[in-house]
């Protein structure tokens, strides 16, 4: 459907789009995730026709886009912060691409009423636009990029203006409004939930590059670098030197799976597999603060050497604060991250 | 995509070459030319003039009373104003709106008009005359209070506007902090107010700089700005050379003042947290407020009510009692002796014929220009936006004059041509025209216009669904102040308005020059029929104007 070939472009010295490749398959929701900064805007504009590529080519259904303009490209997107048009009220917002394209007065008004019931707004065609809340505008939005059925529709930060609970819910109606409508979406972001959530695809970029591809689950389970893993949250990573299955780093013998990565690498323990025991067995820590986050316990502990740990808690295992405890690491918890550029074991 | 760079940019330049050619055409060439014919002779220039001019006691003397007479109303203005603009930006309170409308109907009105209703009201046989014989119009006062009167809207509008839409949290967090009132005023909101401030006063001593109707009528014989000088020089003594100096030396000041504005409205344009102007506004509190209310209330009523008022009395005031004889003077030519060769009356349909053609030239160049301006600020544009202000400063009498001696032959022969007038009046008439319509453009998010792209819209469908709509506004509000401006027009109309197809302000002065109750009567009359033209299309503008309009 959409292929991008060494899509470059840079902003005088700095280089937005460093030679990216992507590509995305009929009816996939391919999510973009990365640091603001990172390239993951600029990469819808140039998809769009925005922004004028220097390097490298955008294809849409094996057609070249050099030279087809913005408005010949068949293509939705909707904006970070909506834009909506303030001089229309939300009904003629939702109708505004079928008129560009075309579409009679007849058309239009059954095309609006339906979009508007699809993104649960019956009724709302007449409100202005000033007048709706952050997560109508939202849905006008969508109906707005849905109504001239584009090819492709992508989003900016499609949910990042919203609060959290509002954030939850949508993210889901989008997800099956997308699978029953078997819209191609191509979206941005750098809320990971937000990805996880939405995505058959996550791609994270970084510094205008792609750092890993695949599904959510891959992602969050093997993290291709150091830098992936931190962006995701993950803090716990360290130096180590794998032989065998055994990782040697400051935090002393850490075992690892067969057939990982051998050599000088980074490991992750996820705060999960951070075991917290009595002060004999394993590491020796000191609790520094503990967090409530609602079904478990953050932790941070103060190994007696190398960085700070985070270990996830139930409720009542929690140890004191200042409270000196052992701790161990669990195999299924620890991922090996190879050197950049090289393909880790698994 | 290089391809659509490259189309950008032939738009850009599209958009800009009709302005440039307008520009260059009916400004730069006439006012090349009239310095030319000064400064040239026999084929050699002669920048030794410059030397000498400069050198002669009585041209130094024009220079010296140009400068402080603009420092001096400058001053005054901001006096008088600034408590208004403060008045208007934090107080609510009954008749705001009809009031803001007063306060801005002399900065459109023709200065021949600010003139005559001074003359009126200070001048021999005039109201402050008669009630306590006071004569104010031989001295320097009636000249620096008819240019308060004149620029009392510019401090109010720049001023206030952006008062009005300054958070008055910022204080309250100032005075939480511990800052007394006087003390969160002049840390937190003064430092705020500084360009908007500086900005004024700049365009307030620009148009008192370059003032010429107002020291035509008030000034007599003892005092003279250089406009005025020009003028004498150019159509009286018909001293080419000097008329040629004085308008450098205008144009070098006109620019450097330009130049620093154009500093301070960049400055202005760092980011400050604006809020709505509804929302700071509240009813005064306590007597201090109720009186700076009441102050700036008699200042309205004195400064630009009682002159207004006196101006209207005086066109009623015949021989025979108050009744409309001078009126019915106006529709005859005979009346006035020799001094018109038509019903005086007629200018009014000159003035609005003219003014009209004059107000839709100057949408449609100063409408390219704002849309070239929008797109992208780089050196190159902000120098064409500075440019597009010099009509604002230039010598009018000198683009007036020069449109006589070089657009006289084929194939731009216009001399006789009507066409000539309006040309020079959308002259002045641009520079509001951008003024207003830039700051609504460059306010039009970039991204709705990528969001109708991406909808669809081709780029012109785009400037039609989405800049249009938005600037809509604007451009009524453009379009009246050019037509207003066109309408008072001096400076250039008294040398190309042809005698049997007068303005209405070359007229009102062609009276004025002459002596007799009847002339004198008719001035009144017609100045006030110029000035409820003005006021209406004004006070039509004020219900559609936008607090977003521009500056002025």
């Amino acid at each position: 459907m959409l292929a991008l070939e060494s899509a470059t472009v840079r902003f005088g010295g700095r280089t937005a789009l460093d030679a990216v490749d992507l590509q995305v398959a009929e009816h996939e929701i391919v999510c973009v995730l990365g640091p603001s900064g990172s390239g993951k805007s600029t990469l819808l504009r140039v998809v769009a026709g925005l922004q004028p590529m220097d390097g490298g080519r955008v294809l849409l259904g094996g057609a070249d886009q050099a030279g087809v303009p913005v408005h010949r490209r068949g293509l939705g997107l909707m904006f970070q912060d909506h834009q909506l048009f303030p001089h229309r009220d939300a009904g003629a917002n939702v109708a505004f691409g079928l008129r560009m394209h075309g579409a009679g007065r007849a058309e239009r008004e059954s095309g609006v009423a339906e979009l508007l019931d699809l993104v649960g707004l019956p009724g709302a065609g007449r409100r202005a636009v000033a007048a709706l809340s952050g997560g109508e505008q939202q849905r006008v939005a969508l109906a707005r990029a849905l109504a001239p059925s584009p090819k492709l529709l992508m989003l900016d930060e499609p949910l990042g203006q919203l609060d959290r609970s509002l954030r939850e819910r949508l993210v889901v109606e989008l997800r099956t409004l997308f699978g029953r409508l078997g819209t191609t979406v191509l979206a941005v972001t750098h809320d990971q939930g937000e990805a996880f959530a939405l995505a058959d695809r996550v791609v994270v970029m970084r510094e205008g590059r792609i750092a890993q591809t695949g599904t959510p689950l891959e992602v969050w389970q093997r993290p291709a670098s150091a830098f992936v893993a931190r962006f995701l949250g993950f803090d716990n990573v360290v130096d180590a030197e794998v032989t065998g299955t055994v990782a040697d780093t400051v935090w002393g013998k850490v075992a690892v799976a067969e057939g990982e990565w051998q050599g000088p690498c980074e490991l992750l323990v996820r705060p999960a597999g951070v075991r917290i025991g009595a002060p004999r067995d394993g590491l020796r820590c000191t609790v520094e603060a503990r967090t409530f986050r609602g079904h478990h316990v953050s932790v941070l502990l103060r190994p007696e050497r190398g960085p700070v740990l985070e270990a996830a808690c139930a409720l009542r295992d929690t140890p004191q604060e200042g409270a000196a405890v052992g701790v161990t690491f669990d195999v299924a918890e620890t991922v090996v991250l190879a050197p950049a550029g090289e393909p880790s074991g698994k | 995509m290089l391809s659509g760079r490259i189309r950008g940019n032939a738009v850009r330049l599209g958009l800009t070459a009709v302005p440039l050619a307008f520009f260059a055409l009916f400004f730069a060439y006439p006012v090349a030319a009239i310095v030319g014919r000064g400064l040239k002779d026999t084929g050699r220039w002669q920048f030794g003039r410059i030397g000498e001019v400069l050198g002669r006691p009585e041209i130094l003397d024009v220079l010296w009373f140009t400068t402080w007479q603009a420092l001096a109303s400058t001053a005054l203005t901001l006096v008088l104003a600034l408590p208004a603009a403060y008045v208007f930006a934090r107080f609510d309170f009954p008749g705001k709106h009809l009031l803001r409308a007063v306060v801005t109907v002399p900065f459109v009105l023709p200065t021949v008009v600010v003139g005559t209703a001074f003359l009126a009201l200070l001048g021999r046989g005039g109201f402050l005359d008669e009630l306590a014989g006071v004569r104010l119009d031989t001295t320097v006062w009636a000249i620096l209070l008819a240019h308060v009167f004149f620029n009392y809207a510019v401090v109010v509008r720049t001023v206030g506007g952006l008062w009005s839409q300054l958070d008055p949290r910022q204080e309250e967090a100032a005075r939480v902090l511990g800052a007394g009132r006087f003390a969160a005023w002049r840390r937190v909101t003064l430092p705020a107010l500084v360009p908007a401030v500086a900005a004024a006063a700049l365009m307030v001593f620009l148009f008192t700089f370059t003032s010429f109707g107002v020291v035509q009528i008030l000034g007599g014989p003892a005092f003279s700005t250089l406009e005025v000088e020009i003028y004498r020089q150019t159509a009286q003594l018909l001293d080419l050379p000097t008329a040629a100096v004085l308008t450098l030396v205008q144009f070098a000041a006109v620019g450097a003042i330009l130049a620093v504005h154009a500093w301070t409205v960049r400055r202005r344009e760092t980011a400050l947290k604006l809020v709505d102007p509804a929302q700071t506004a509240r009813r005064p509190r306590g007597a201090g407020q109720w009186a700076l209310l009441g102050g700036v209330l008699l200042t309205v009523l004195l400064l630009i009510l009682l002159p207004l008022g006196v101006l209207v009395e005086r066109s009623f005031d015949g021989p025979g009692g108050h009744g409309l004889g001078f009126y019915r003077a106006l529709r005859s030519a005979e009346a006035s002796g020799s001094t018109f060769l038509v019903p005086p009356l007629e200018a009014v349909w000159n003035s609005l014929r003219y003014a009209l053609v004059a107000t839709l030239i100057a949408l449609f160049v100063g409408g390219l220009a704002a849309a070239a301006l929008t797109r992208r600020a780089g050196r190159l544009v902000r120098g064409f936006d500075a440019l597009l202000m010099l009509p604002l400063g230039v010598s009018a009498v000198t683009v007036g004059f020069g449109f006589l001696i070089t657009l006289d032959e084929p194939p731009l022969d216009l001399r006789t041509s009507w066409i000539l007038v309006p040309l020079a009046q959308a002259l002045v008439g641009v520079p509001f025209v951008v003024r207003t319509m830039l700051p609504v453009l460059r306010a039009v998010d970039g991204r709705l216009r990528e969001a109708a792209a991406v909808l669809g819209a081709s780029p012109v469908r785009v400037w039609r669904e989405v800049d249009l709509p938005l600037v809509r506004r604007a451009l009524l509000v453009a379009a009246g102040f050019a037509f207003a401006v066109s309408l008072g027009e001096f400076g250039a109309t008294v040398f190309i308005a042809r005698p049997d197809n007068p303005t209405l302000p070359v007229a009102v002065a062609r009276l004025l020059g002459r002596s007799g109750e009847l002339n004198y009567g008719q001035a009144m009359a017609l100045s006030t029929i110029l000035m409820l033209v003005c006021a209406v299309s004004l006070l039509l503008l004020e219900r559609i104007r936008t607090d977003r309009s521009g500056e002025f």
